[in-house]
């Protein structure tokens, strides 16, 4: 699989295929419903192609960016420089992993989606924009890229949930895009403070981390702490941070059912990504001296997330509440800024992408046909609904990390990772986790053992689209588990290649996490730095 | 040397033909009332192109010998060729909408025309009393159209109101540039730089007066906090596509006035000036889109986003920069195609159904999806998405605020235009939430239709592709910065 293909084209196509999709729905007339459901699964079998073709295509052990392709937007005029703004994308073995989750989750999506049937166009005219968005934002190397596909992911969301949702849907549409639109108020500020700061008149990312790393460079430590924050925060708000994830349970619990899997499943990925991207890239030495605060707040989207899912009675909501606290652990993963818990954040997002977006796609099929969320109405569903039931348990024993299944892999690997850098925090994450296997086998033993009750004796068991969405998202959550080889040693080189990421296992024979060991990672001067101030474990 | 007359073919095109459809109407008094209208359209589209002849001249009008009172530049031509693309669109959404409403369609079509003409000298005039006339001949064209729907006692209100308060602020301007002349001893822009940058220190109180007083009156003309009283009435009494034209001609010119006047005649005062503004500029940002969002009339609501804004144009002009200036030019150019494709939607709307009203377009999504998609385009770009126009061309414009030294203030306004998001949604959440309160589809008549669509594609081709319009913005900006 060495020899395949690595042009930079691959990357435009995956953003502009839904895109271009999006564009031929506009021209067929609403009424060919049919025709609009056909191309939306074919345009989904094609996106999810192309990201597996990317995801395998990533050439293992290097941790370069990889399938890069830059073209000049504009240079030269106004406020920019030469290469002021170029389409500059490529991919590195945290975004590959990333496209892949995308890729995945849109496929399960369109095809779930197609019992829309009002006005099924629109929807996926706006779903398409969305996950065009979301791809181009996990592909880009340009600042300006960067945040124009990051709205772009991010506009679509109101219309979608305030026109397809159910519950308090215009409250919750409103609320959420407010406040991701707030959120990205703060990058905006801190795009404009890097770019006039690092003055090579350019919004390349890559150029950017380089002026950014450079000692002595522009980007002094001082302006680092100030504008960090900045990007953090704004980023962290779409990856649910705490106490900025309060649109987060409500938008989830008036999002449509494929709204909510790419919400919940892809667009928190986004925040966290941008924490990576904007954050610990460009901004290392304000890393360093925030990490510590981001590893607070992480701790208590942990732990008072699966302590609200604990309380809630409706589906969505609880787990909308369950993905706050596994973003949380994605959060922690981050703040240890050390390889394993770095890994197992990146880890988590794909895992808890699958698993939230089965979650939310098995909810969808039995809210259609119930009418309600409450989990109290129900009970007995295992004999009643059981193929429901064996996917919503898988996704359920994924997030509760169970061994063999995805959630396990990444919560192992943030422990670890945790319990090297931040003993007690690591505690406290257990304890989290407890908790969510408290709320997961409740639910279980409230909705699909106990007593059947008769009044959903009409109830059937899901259809072929939900079956079909359920078998690719839970195999790639059971892939995963039994196999997360191809994830890590896609992920390590690349987490390792960020700056101020130590290596605790660096010393100690390479592990099968870190494969490529003729690379000697202590001549690294980070990490050197970072044991010079006593970080490494 | 005798003025080189042949600079200024674009304006006599305008003014003659402006004659031209006053007689043609005269003449055959059976014309169909929308007629002149297209008529006078291809007028404005003959200047336009007779405009683009003028690409890389740069050449002084000099009335006297040594005092030139226009200049024609790439910045004249950059501008000259919007105001005239907006003139095109204005006269063909006005076409329908005079022939349903409106008499004396004839002197309607003409006095655009001259509007715009006004509109082109102020932006060529290098000289204070030159700029003082363009503006008043734009300005008199406009109390005329705003109260043009005579049977109406709204836009007979709104006219006098916008007419009384144009006059005082006329009176500011013309008191400021008295100052100014008695401080530099000369009108010409080149004149007052010159006297300006080595005046002694003593006269700098009278300099900020005479800059309070201009900016007070040019205030007035692009309409920011304080000076806006008149605009949510001017916009709602004015006939719809004049209320089009104020927020795009009457914006364009006045900023392109404001800008060439600052950047090369005060700009040796920078420092006493750029507070002044820059503070205007955040007032007018924050009031603009706060009132915004408890409009119930969509006009209204098109108004107060207009003062928002010129809130975000004014960081150009404080800022003074070239970068600005390119910004500046590129985000008025996006700002016309975004403003001309509202207006000519809700022309459309407003044709067919007689209301204004936010409420009333509950449902157009259902009752006609392309008004509504093309709204949503709109809304989209002037809350400054991505794909479309507002998103690039806002961005430039902060980043170029933040680049000379305004963080603050580009930090003010990225507040401000996440604040106008919440009442872009509100109107789109009329048209695709609410269910539709009159059952029943519509279309859009084949003309209008045509000029939706060109103005929609215009604004995701400058949300996709804003290269060219950038670099002509560029060089256009350039012109006032090449000393």
């Amino acid at each position: 699989m060495d020899n395949l293909n690595q042009s930079g084209y691959w990357l435009l196509a995956v953003w502009l295929v839904p895109l271009l999709t999006a564009l031929v729905m506009v021209f067929i007339p609403s009424r060919f419903a049919g025709v609009i459901r056909g191309l939306a699964g074919v345009s989904g079998v094609v996106m999810f192609a192309l990201s597996l073709y990317i995801f395998i295509g990533y050439q293992v052990g290097e941790g370069n960016i990889q399938f890069e392709k830059s073209w000049v937007w504009m240079e030269n005029a106004g406020i920019l420089g030469p290469g002021g703004i170029s389409l500059h994308m490529g991919v590195d073995g945290i975004a590959a992993p990333m496209v892949l989750l995308t890729g995945i989750v849109i496929m399960a999506g369109n095809v779930v989606s197609w019992k829309i049937q009002f006005r099924n166009k629109d929807f996926y005219i706006l779903l398409l924009v969305l996950v065009s968005g979301v791809f181009g934002t996990f592909v880009a190397l340009d600042m300006f890229f960067f945040f124009f596909m990051y709205e772009l992911a991010v506009i679509p969301m109101y219309l979608l949930i305030a026109v397809w949702g159910s519950t308090r849907k215009e409250y919750g549409a409103m609320k959420l895009t407010v406040m991701l639109v707030a959120a990205s108020v703060l990058i905006f500020v801190g795009m404009f403070a890097v770019y006039t700061k690092a003055g090579i008149g350019s919004f390349d990312l890559v150029r950017l981390w380089a002026v950014a790393q450079t000692p002595n460079g522009p980007m002094d430590p001082q302006f680092q702490k100030i504008f960090f924050p900045f990007m953090v925060i704004g980023c962290g708000v779409l990856g649910a941070l705490w106490p900025f994830h309060t649109w987060s349970p409500d938008g989830h619990m008036a999002a449509p059912t494929a709204v909510s899997m790419l919400h919940a499943g892809v667009l928190m990925k986004l925040g966290a990504f941008g924490i990576i991207r904007l954050g610990i890239q460009l901004f290392p030495e304000g890393a360093e001296f925030w990490m510590p605060g981001l590893m607070v707040l992480g701790t208590i989207n942990a732990v008072y997330g699966s302590f609200s899912a604990l309380a809630q009675r409706d589906f969505k909501q609880m787990i909308g509440y369950s993905s706050v606290s596994h973003m949380g652990y994605v959060m922690m993963g981050l703040a240890t800024m050390n390889l394993v818990g770095i890994n197992g954040a990146v880890l988590q997002m794909f895992a808890h992408g699958v698993m939230t977006a089965l979650f939310f796609a098995m909810v969808g099929g039995l809210y259609d046909q119930a009418h309600t969320r409450e989990m109290a109405v129900f009970g007995g569903l295992a004999g009643k609904m059981p193929k429901f039931s064996i996917f919503f348990m898988i996704a359920g024993l994924s997030g509760v990390g169970l061994p063999a299944m995805a959630g396990f892999v990444a919560e192992f690997n943030i422990f670890v990772g945790l319990f090297r850098s931040y003993p007690l925090f690591g505690v406290l994450a257990v304890l989290s986790a407890a908790t969510s296997a408290a709320y997961v086998f409740r639910m279980f033993a409230i909705v699909f053992f106990g007593r059947f009750n008769t009044r959903w004796s009409g109830l059937r068991d899901i259809q072929k689209t939900e079956v079909f969405a359920g078998t690719v998202l839970a195999a790639s959550i059971l892939f995963m588990g039994v196999l997360p080889k191809p994830f890590t040693d896609r992920i390590s080189p690349s987490v390792l290649a960020l700056p101020g990421v130590i290596d605790p296992t660096a010393d100690t024979p390479q592990t099968a996490e870190t494969p490529n060991s003729d690379h000697n990672y202590d001549l690294r001067p980070e990490r050197r730095r970072h044991d010079a101030i006593g970080w490494s474990a | 040397m005798n003025p080189d007359y042949s600079l200024l073919i674009p304006e006599y095109i305008l003014a003659v033909w402006a004659a031209l459809v006053v007689a043609v109407d005269v003449m055959m008094p059976k014309l169909r009332r929308d007629v002149p209208a297209y008529l006078a359209a291809l007028g404005a589209l003959a200047a336009g192109i007779a405009s683009v002849l003028y690409i890389d001249v740069n050449k002084g009008f000099e009335a006297i010998p040594g005092v030139t009172i226009m200049h024609v530049d790439d910045y004249t031509t950059y501008m000259r060729v919007l105001l005239c693309g907006i003139a095109v669109f204005i006269l063909l959404m006005s076409a329908q909408f005079v022939r349903m409403r409106l008499s004396h369609a004839g002197e309607y079509s003409a006095i655009v025309l001259v509007a715009t003409l006004g509109g082109m000298l102020m932006v060529e005039g290098t000289e204070l009393i030159t700029s003082w006339i363009a503006l008043e001949l734009l300005s008199f064209c406009f109390y005329t159209l705003v109260s043009f729907a005579r049977r109406e006692l709204r836009s007979n209100e709104a006219g006098l109101k916008y007419m009384l308060l144009g006059a005082f602020s006329t009176a500011l301007f013309l008191y400021g540039l008295s100052l100014i002349y008695g401080v530099t001893g000369t009108t010409t822009y080149d004149g007052i730089a010159a006297a300006l940058s080595n005046r002694g220190e003593d006269l700098t109180l009278a300099l900020v007066v005479g800059f309070v007083f201009i900016i007070a009156g040019l205030g007035f003309k692009v309409a920011a906090v304080p000076f806006h009283m008149y605009t949510p009435d001017a916009y709602q009494g004015a006939p719809l596509p004049i209320t089009a034209m104020l927020s795009t001609t009457s914006k364009a010119a006045a900023f392109a006035l404001f800008f060439r006047l600052f950047t090369t005649a005060f700009l040796p005062a920078h420092e006493e000036w750029k507070w002044m503004i820059a503070l205007i500029a955040a007032v007018t940002m924050m009031w603009g889109n706060l009132v915004a969002l408890q409009q119930t009339n969509l006009r209204r609501l098109f108004a107060y986003s207009s003062i928002g804004q010129v809130g975000f144009m004014l960081i150009a002009v404080a800022a003074a920069t070239q970068d600005a200036g390119s910004s500046l030019l590129f985000h008025m150019a996006g700002y016309a195609v975004t403003n001309l494709a509202a207006f000519t939607i809700i022309v459309v709307f407003f044709n067919r159904e007689g209301s204004d009203e936010i409420a009333d377009l509950a449902g157009l999504a259902e009752r006609q999806p392309f008004l509504a998609l093309a709204m949503v385009t709109a809304l989209f770009s002037l809350a400054g998405m991505p794909l479309f126009a507002g998103f690039f061309t806002k961005f430039m414009l902060f980043v170029s605020g933040w680049d000379a030294g305004l963080e603050w203030l580009s930090g003010v306004a990225v507040v401000a235009s996440l604040i106008s998001l919440y009442y872009y949604l509100m109107v789109i959440r009329q048209m695709y939430v609410i269910a539709p309160r009159v059952p029943g589809r519509f279309r859009t008549p084949a003309l209008l239709w045509g000029v939706i669509a060109v103005l929609v594609v215009g604004v995701f081709f400058l949300g996709i592709w804003p290269a060219p319009l950038l670099d002509a913005a560029d060089t256009a900006a350039a012109f006032l910065f090449r000393a």
